[in-house]
């Protein structure tokens, strides 16, 4: 009888017990639905941070192995000798990212709002070139902008490459091995992670609302600031995320596209974990970086007011 | 009794609350709570077992009953036949024996390489792999950790055929633990369409001359960089200070600080040198022999000043479960008709006699080549890069990483 009432029945007249029992059932459904979640989190990210953070506090080498010491002197060494490279990072992937929101935004909203039929087609052909390696399409650009190419030739018939050099964009009459092109890889490499988002916000926008700010005497203008641009951020919010976080670490770009020079911070760790083989080292800048770009975004997110994001 | 106080209602899944559940803040608090310090010292590693003990070195070996051998190598670094895009040698060598080879080209890079086997080797775990073609100073790495077994030269009497000068290495006195596959200069390479004609013969001209700005590439091996420049800099790359490592370095960080430099590579500056976007660069023998038979016009000077010479050697990781049938293997390619049709192919220096007899009766050109048959007076200004401690190579390694991407 009582059992009966467990299962979702009429409520038990009277007994305490009985009128608690739903209640309790109901309490663990929560964290029950969240454990995958919560297991993945704990497996993949918190467990991993770990070792982590306790490696970059280790001392010793690889041949004598590690012990954590507590060796905060990584830190201030590591940051103070790759300083540079860590903010010449955050400025390539914040033009990247800026570049890529400039470019995105336009064919994004052509694409949710104008492509007609051609919709499908146009976003297959957005995600398409994620159908080769990053590899490749690093090198590729190796193609194109080598001396012998097109834009090299555009370049060089305009004099533009004066402008660039003097400038300090690209270095030594080439347009290859420079920041440059640095970035024009970066911003390439991850711009469907900014269109990809955008378009969903766009795509999703009542045009009804735009109709109705048209009859309330709002220039096609003043509908898209007043209308589209705050519907849309959202995606601006997570295609600029999804673009600044990855272009920040990115290590491949700067080594195949730039110079020396433009070592960017994924480079260094590449080189600490692989080539010397002092983890410490590496895994204090690895910890470092993912620390300064959860900053950045929490401040970012607060101010763009689209908690409900992260 | 309908009216039930607030505390006896069924709680709703409540967004707000499973945030609250898993807030960064409680999360935090709970790390906290179990000992954060206690959990961070459970990740620390242990070293290598310091001392050599060749029975906990060798796994069983299965080579008499599994007629499989595999084996490690650098991209382009053996015979390939260019209709069926198989390794003749190889073929040859199953035919033969009846031990077939996997074959992999999977070693890019000395340090990747050793970053990818290093937790098997440290656990004391079989790698996959039953034999590899490590650089010389990668060999000294592995025999320091006793990651390598010994050959057991019975199952390679050929080994006599290698060459006099390469069997006494310092690292590895007569040849217990490795073998050469291949030998090869380190020099320097250059596209005259691109130097405007001239011929690049210093390494002061890659890093000083103007016409090159920006169009000048060193390479990721710094004993390669390196030894080239202790060498202009008429230093001994076997025989070297601190002091002289570190004037070195400070000389090709003002070429990198003047915006001479490219980059750093390995041996992926074939496409740009022969393109023109390198104008000159460091560059190894049998890669500008490779790109010579396409690009004729393309350039290579073996400095006044001397030049590295380097080899790559077989060794046998520890566990590996088919060493008898890697040690047949390497006998197999120290026979100098084998060594002479691979030769021929990769275009790399000879390490085993006889190979350069035989191809002068077969492919004159390639045996006439001074890159892959040098004379004695080239050989004797090859230079070796001196063994170093750990100690010495982490803190070089620190600074020329700090060369290649720093600033």
């Amino acid at each position: 009888m009582s059992s009966a009432a467990g299962l979702g029945g009429g409520p038990p007249a009277g007994s305490p017990a009985a009128a608690a029992r739903p209640g309790r059932r109901f309490a663990g459904v929560p964290y029950f639905l969240l454990l995958p979640g919560l297991l993945w989190l704990g497996v993949f990210f918190v467990v991993p941070m770990l070792f982590l953070l306790s490696q970059s506090l280790q001392t010793g080498t690889l041949e004598t192995g590690y012990r954590l010491t507590f060796h905060f002197a990584t830190y201030t060494d590591a940051l103070s000798q790759f300083s540079r490279q860590f903010l010449r990072s955050f400025e390539y992937a914040f033009l990247a990212t800026l570049l890529a929101l400039l470019i995105g935004y336009p064919l994004a909203y052509a694409i949710a709002l104008k492509a007609g039929r051609w919709k499908p087609v146009l976003l297959v052909m957005v995600v398409a070139p994620f159908f080769t390696s990053f590899l490749l399409r690093t090198l590729a650009w190796q193609t194109i902008l080598n001396s012998d190419g097109l834009v090299m030739r555009f370049f060089r018939g305009t004099h533009l490459i004066s402008l660039t050099s003097a400038l300090g964009w690209t270095n030594g009459n080439q347009l290859l091995s420079s920041p440059l092109a640095v970035v024009t890889g970066l911003t390439y490499n991850f711009l469907p992670f900014m269109v990809l988002p955008l378009f969903a916000s766009l795509d999703r926008l009542d045009p009804r609302l735009l109709e109705a700010a048209g009859d309330l005497y709002a220039t096609p203008l003043t509908a898209f600031r007043r209308v589209t641009l705050p519907m849309s951020m959202p995606g601006v919010v997570a295609g600029t995320l999804l673009t600044f976080i990855p272009a920040a670490g990115d290590f491949i770009n700067s080594q195949l596209l730039g110079n020396p020079k433009t070592a960017m911070i994924g480079q260094v760790i590449e080189g600490y974990f692989l080539r010397i083989n002092d983890y410490p080292t590496a895994a204090a800048l690895s910890f470092a970086l993912m620390v300064t770009i959860l900053v950045l975004v929490s401040v970012y997110v607060r101010r763009s007011g689209t908690e409900e994001l992260v | 009794m309908t009216d039930r106080s607030p505390s006896d209602r069924t709680p709703q899944f409540d967004p707000a609350l499973a945030r609250g559940l898993v807030s960064r803040r409680g999360m935090l608090a709970g790390i906290g709570a179990t000992g954060l310090a206690t959990l961070l010292a459970a990740c620390g590693t242990k070293g290598t077992a310091g001392k050599a003990n060749p029975t906990a070195q060798a796994a069983t070996d299965r080579s008499d009953t599994e007629k499989v051998v595999s084996w490690s190598n650098w991209p382009e670094y053996i015979d390939v036949d260019d209709k069926t895009k198989t390794h003749p040698t190889l073929d040859a060598f199953t035919k033969q024996t009846g031990i077939k080879v996997t074959y992999t080209e999977d070693y890019n890079d000395n340090d990747e390489f050793f970053a990818k086997v290093q937790p098997q080797l440290r656990a004391g775990a079989d790698t996959g792999r039953d034999v590899w073609c490590s650089t010389d100073w990668m060999v000294a790495k592995l025999i320091r950790l006793n990651w390598v077994q010994k050959l057991d030269k019975a199952n390679i009497p050929n080994a006599k055929n290698l060459q006099d000068t390469l069997v006494n290495v310092e690292f590895d006195p007569g040849r217990q633990f490795s073998l050469p596959w291949q030998s090869g200069f380190t020099g320097i390479g250059y596209n005259p369409k691109a130097t405007g004609g001239r011929k690049i013969e210093t390494y002061e001209q890659l890093l000083t001359d103007k016409t090159l700005k920006g169009k000048v590439t060193l390479l990721t091996e710094m004993r390669d960089t390196v030894g080239m420049m202790l060498l202009a800099m008429g230093k001994d790359p076997a025989n070297f200070t601190d002091a002289d490592f570190d004037a070195a370095i400070k000389e090709i960080e003002t070429a990198k600080n003047s915006g001479q430099l490219k980059g750093f590579t390995g041996n992926e500056y074939g496409k740009g040198l022969a393109s023109g976007d390198i104008a000159a660069c460091l560059a190894w023998t049998g890669d500008v022999v490779q790109l010579q038979a396409d690009n004729p016009a393309l350039g290579y000077t073996l400095p006044a000043s001397g030049h590295m010479i380097w080899s790559d050697n077989f060794v046998i990781p520890n566990k590996a479960k088919h060493k008898k049938n890697a040690e047949v293997l390497i006998d197999y390619y120290y026979d100098p008709k084998v060594m002479a049709q691979v030769v021929d192919y990769v275009n790399y220096i000879s390490v085993v006699k006889g190979a350069e007899q035989l191809l002068l009766a077969d492919d004159p050109e390639v045996a006439k080549n001074p890159l892959i048959f040098p004379s004695e007076a080239v050989l004797a200004r090859a230079h070796v890069f001196r063994g170093l401690t750990e100690e010495e190579e982490t803190k070089y390694n620190k600074a020329f990483q700090a060369l290649t991407t720093g600033g």
